[in-house]
């Protein structure tokens, strides 16, 4: 939403990537979020990802609702269309984008309170539909643009800037999207942009729901002693259980940095790979149930898990449901979709 | 007194007992036998179990409107029974089961009874308890095959058709259909007074309900998107796209679908499903009712102010809240047309009839292309859910949609520098648009939060004015394209001088007012009609209204919300607006209409009898 104009900034030694795009090409304005913010790391690390993709700024559209960071898209991927919706109402949106052209990629970008209240609905019914999108949840635990009320995010016990402590149980987006059968799920922190990267560019690449709840602080309203989403607390307490990468299809794979045993390996549809390593023996990321056993046992040491945490590719997403044709439905030649005069005298004919 | 292709029945049944299609078979056979014909169900907000009304209106005038008052009634409620003896009118009759004796306390001296055995003589024939239920339907309408003259071939044939799949069902409903048809001739003296006579005024005609053809216009204007939630009246809207698709919009090389309907989780989720697909090009619709668009308003005001085409059917039921949702009136009117919070004006079309549903559909969708604007389709549960005879669909194969100002990569090519999206005006106010995935050159930020020409956010008073005036504009230019209204003048539409008195109406009331218009005139008093078809307004409007004394603009609300559109739309005085609201609930009724405007001219009220009989009608349904 900046008016301020951005500075050119010439990066030396930028290398282009293999669409002959520099990084400064899937950059958008200038930021007008406060200096520190971690949604501003999040969207570097969007750059980043789609950079590294060699992906089309333009094949994109972003959405997002209403709030701090609803706003970042304007600071990334400029060459695309942007929608910035009505509070809570991106996830219905994308629906209907992805319904009429399921031939472009979709980034949804939306925080605690867009995603976890007044928009609640709307990003359950899109998991359960396997809407093809990535969903990136910025979230902070608190409403920054109003200034710090808490969110459905806030854990109990973490205090306001006032001191006021929280008494609601938090919904934690990861744990829900599980419930509702999601196929792709990470948690990841702004600060980790390392960990971030390869997260989203396996979530950009994933067909379906893809759900990346970012913790990621408001340095004005929600980074103060007594909260548990401050740099402090998350820097303290993050426990990366899952390493992650993403080869993408065709890509010379380096598996020299993988130590034998220790990796797992996905397919995606597109011939892209996410590599896990270093799983915990414990872990398995294609086990609902255990997954969930494991993320709850560590939030009740206090730890916030983060990595790539579930991943299934195996659902149809909301096309492979519906049984809709390949072309994009905005493509279809009008001559296609009208049956004519004589179809029309015909079934007529029935109405008698 | 003699009334041979001028009649009206009523059927009180049970919901839930198939009786519907009992008598959707009389419908259907008398409008076979040429005679014009419509039906109007009243049902309840429930399942089974509950009292359901159907009414059938023989018309060889061709009066689609409600009738008011009921030549026989078929009882075949106990429930209701008290007050549906107490519906027919005086003279009238009433067929009843016979099975049962009839209470004294229901009887009146002024009406005949007619005594059927149904459920003895269907016990006798038929074994399970269902069947015995079922054929009892088809048995009454036996009886008044007898009894009205309806021939029983066409009523045969129809079957036949309906159970071309299973002929053994076919032939146990005729030998029920034979049962009363035999019966009726034995006991009664058949046919009655009210009765058929083969016309020829229903050829190049159809049977058919307003949703079903909202349906068809969103499958030949292109529609390839559709989000919904379910909501009564509107529900067969998108149950009858949903079969039209699955017939005409099959891939013929995949099998794949050229359509994608999304049942969303609510209002406000389908309203954002319309708009992100539209964002993208695609024709997207929705279709609700009153409780659904007030969940709409905020992305309504979205697609105004970020100006994306949306189609909004809206099936009119009875509010405020949840009303009477199985009840129909005209009171969206308002929140249609100023839809949303902050300065915000739609593109709002009245169809009148299923044939309209149709072609507004088809209009909707060029108009919110061309407007870039939502555009409402305002229909109501009369027009939309009840049978109705109308000319027959007709489509014109050389219709393109109208895109809009949708600007290509080539387009933007040319442009020489970055694309913006709301700065080349054209002289209706509208700007170009580019869909996603085209062009980089072409991308734009879509925002509901203060903008100026540039797409660009704004806080500058000048620039946020500069967009809120065009689409001011905009607005006002829209009303060069909609359709105009439908002026009957009394002296013929030529150069006569206008009438004292101009009637106005809106939508489904159409058929009862040009009924009106016949019989105040057969009483002396001459007037102008003008049925209104869209807001904003064509220029016809306003003159029509300044051009006569006095106007009454009757509409089915309470607070004379399309009176109030055009007092504050054209400068037309207050006190040349009368309103007329007629608002029960039940679809308008002729008499209603006369009754109501002979009281404010001061006139005598036509002769009682059968007015008498329509207020104990209405009573009794009230």
């Amino acid at each position: 939403m900046s008016f301020i104009p951005k500075p050119v900034a010439r990066h030396p030694g930028m290398l282009p990537n293999k669409i002959g795009l520099t990084l400064r090409d899937y950059e958008g304005s200038m930021s007008t979020l406060c200096a520190g913010c971690g949604h501003d790391s999040i969207s570097a690390a969007i750059i980043q990802a789609y950079y590294e993709l060699d992906m089309p700024p333009h094949r994109v559209a972003k959405l997002s609702g209403i709030g701090c960071s609803s706003k970042t898209p304007t600071y990334f991927l400029g060459g695309a269309h942007g929608f910035n919706s009505a509070h809570g109402r991106m996830a219905a949106i994308a629906t209907g984008a992805n319904a009429a052209n399921r031939a472009i990629n979709y980034i949804g970008v939306s925080g605690d309170g867009d995603s976890l209240s007044i928009g609640l609905g709307h990003l359950c019914h899109a998991i359960r539909r396997n809407l093809d999108i990535m969903y990136v949840l910025e979230n902070n635990g608190v409403y920054g643009l109003t200034k710090g009320q808490f969110s459905a995010a806030t854990d109990v016990g973490s205090r306001s800037k006032k001191g006021e402590a929280n008494v609601m149980s938090p919904i934690d987006p990861v744990i829900l999207a599980l419930s509702l059968g999601i196929g792709f799920v990470a948690r990841s922190f702004s600060g980790d942009k390392k960990q971030l990267v390869p997260i989203l560019k396996a979530a950009i690449k994933y067909k379906g729901f893809a759900l990346i709840d970012i913790i990621s602080p408001c340095v004005t309203f929600n980074d103060h002693e007594g909260s548990t989403k401050s740099y402090r607390h998350t820097r303290k307490n993050q426990l990366p259980v899952l390493q992650s990468d993403f080869v993408a299809a065709g890509d010379q794979e380096i598996t020299a940095d993988y130590e034998a045993g220790s990796t797992k390996r996905v397919k995606l549809h597109d011939g892209g790979e996410v590599v896990f390593r270093k799983v915990p023996e414990d872990y398995d990321p294609h086990s609902r149930e255990k997954v969930v056993d494991y993320i709850e046992s560590h939030t009740r040491n206090g730890e916030i898990l983060t990595g790539l945490l579930y991943f299934d590719e195996s659902k149809p997403d909301m096309h492979g449901v519906a049984g809709t044709v390949d072309e994009p439905l905005n493509a279809v030649p009008y001559e296609k979709l009208c049956p004519g005069s004589a179809a029309l005298k015909k079934m007529q004919a029935g109405l008698r | 007194m003699s009334q041979t292709n001028d009649f009206a029945i009523r059927f009180a049944n049970v919901n839930g007992t198939g009786s519907a299609s009992a008598n959707n078979l009389i419908l259907r056979a008398i409008f076979r036998m040429g005679v014009p014909v419509s039906g109007k169900n009243y049902f309840p907000s429930n399942i089974q179990g509950l009292p359901t009304w159907y009414e059938i209106r023989v018309s060889k005038d061709g009066y689609m409107g409600r009738a008011a008052a009921f030549d026989l009634v078929i009882a075949m409620n106990a429930e209701t029974y008290a007050r549906d003896v107490r519906s027919v009118r005086s003279g009238g009759w009433l067929l009843h089961d016979s099975t049962w004796p009839l209470s004294p306390a229901l009887k009146r001296d002024d009406i005949q009874y007619l005594g059927v055995p149904l459920a003895q003589l269907c016990n006798g024939l038929f074994d399970t308890p269902r069947d015995r239920v079922l054929m009892k339907n088809i048995a009454y309408a036996g009886v008044l095959a007898a009894l009205h003259d309806i021939d029983i071939k066409e009523v045969d044939r129809l079957l036949e058709e309906q159970y071309a799949k299973k002929p053994a069902l076919a032939d146990s409903n005729k030998i029920a259909l034979r049962l009363g048809h035999d019966y009726a001739t034995k006991h009664f003296r058949c046919p009655l007074p009210v009765r058929l006579e083969r016309m020829n005024k229903t050829g190049e005609h159809i049977l058919i309900d307003g949703n079903s053809a909202t349906a068809l216009g969103c499958l030949y204007a292109g529609a390839t998107v559709a989000a919904w939630y379910p909501i009564t009246p509107a529900t067969s809207v998108m149950d009858s796209f949903t079969a039209y698709c699955k017939k005409f919009r099959k891939d013929p090389d995949t099998g794949k679908n050229l359509f994608c309907i999304v049942q969303a989780e609510d209002e406000l989720a389908a309203m954002g499903m319309v708009l992100g697909a539209s964002w993208n090009g695609a024709r997207a619709f929705t279709s609700t009712a009153g409780p659904g668009v007030s969940l709409m308003q905020e992305l309504l005001g979205f697609a105004y102010y970020a100006e994306i085409p949306a189609v909004l059917i809206d099936v009119q039921r009875t509010g405020p809240s949840t009303g009477m949702p199985t009840r129909t009136q005209q009171s969206d009117i308002l929140i249609c047309a100023l839809a949303s919070h902050g300065d915000t004006k739609h593109i709002v079309l009245f169809p009148s009839n299923p044939t309209e549903c149709f072609e507004l559909s088809v209009a909707a969708f060029d108009l919110a292309e061309r407007f870039q604007t939502p555009v409402f389709v305002l229909s109501d549960l009369d027009i939309g859910m009840n049978d109705w005879m109308s000319p027959e669909l007709k489509w014109d194969d050389s219709y393109r949609p109208d895109r809009g100002r949708v600007m290509g990569a080539e387009e933007v090519a040319k442009l020489g520098k970055k694309f913006q999206r709301y700065s080349d005006e054209d002289s209706e106010g509208v700007t170009s648009r580019t869909l996603p995935g085209v062009d980089p050159r072409a991308a734009f930020f879509t925002r509901g939060s203060g903008h100026n020409k540039f797409g660009v956010y704004t806080e500058i008073p000048e620039e946020y004015q500069e967009v809120m005036e065009r689409l001011s504009r905009k607005h006002k230019g829209a009303a060069g394209r909609v359709p105009t209204p439908v002026i009957r003048r009394a002296g013929g539409n030529g150069k006569s001088a206008p009438a004292r008195v101009g009637l106005v109406s809106l939508g489904g009331g159409d058929a009862a007012m040009n009924e009106a218009v016949d019989r105040l005139a057969a009483q002396g008093l001459v007037t102008d009609y003008m049925r209104v078809r869209a807001y904003p307004f064509s220029p016809e409007v306003e003159a029509f209204l300044a051009e006569h004394e006095v106007n009454y603009v009757v509409e089915q609300n309470r607070d004379g919300q399309l009176r109030s559109l055009m007092l504050l739309d054209t400068e037309i005085p207050k006190s040349k607006l009368k309103s007329v609201p007629i608002y029960s609930g039940f679809p308008l009724a002729a008499s209603e209409v006369v009754d109501a405007i002979c009281k404010l001219e001061g006139r005598d009220l036509p002769a009682p009898g059968a007015l008498a009989n329509e207020k104990d009608t209405k009573r009794l349904q009230a």
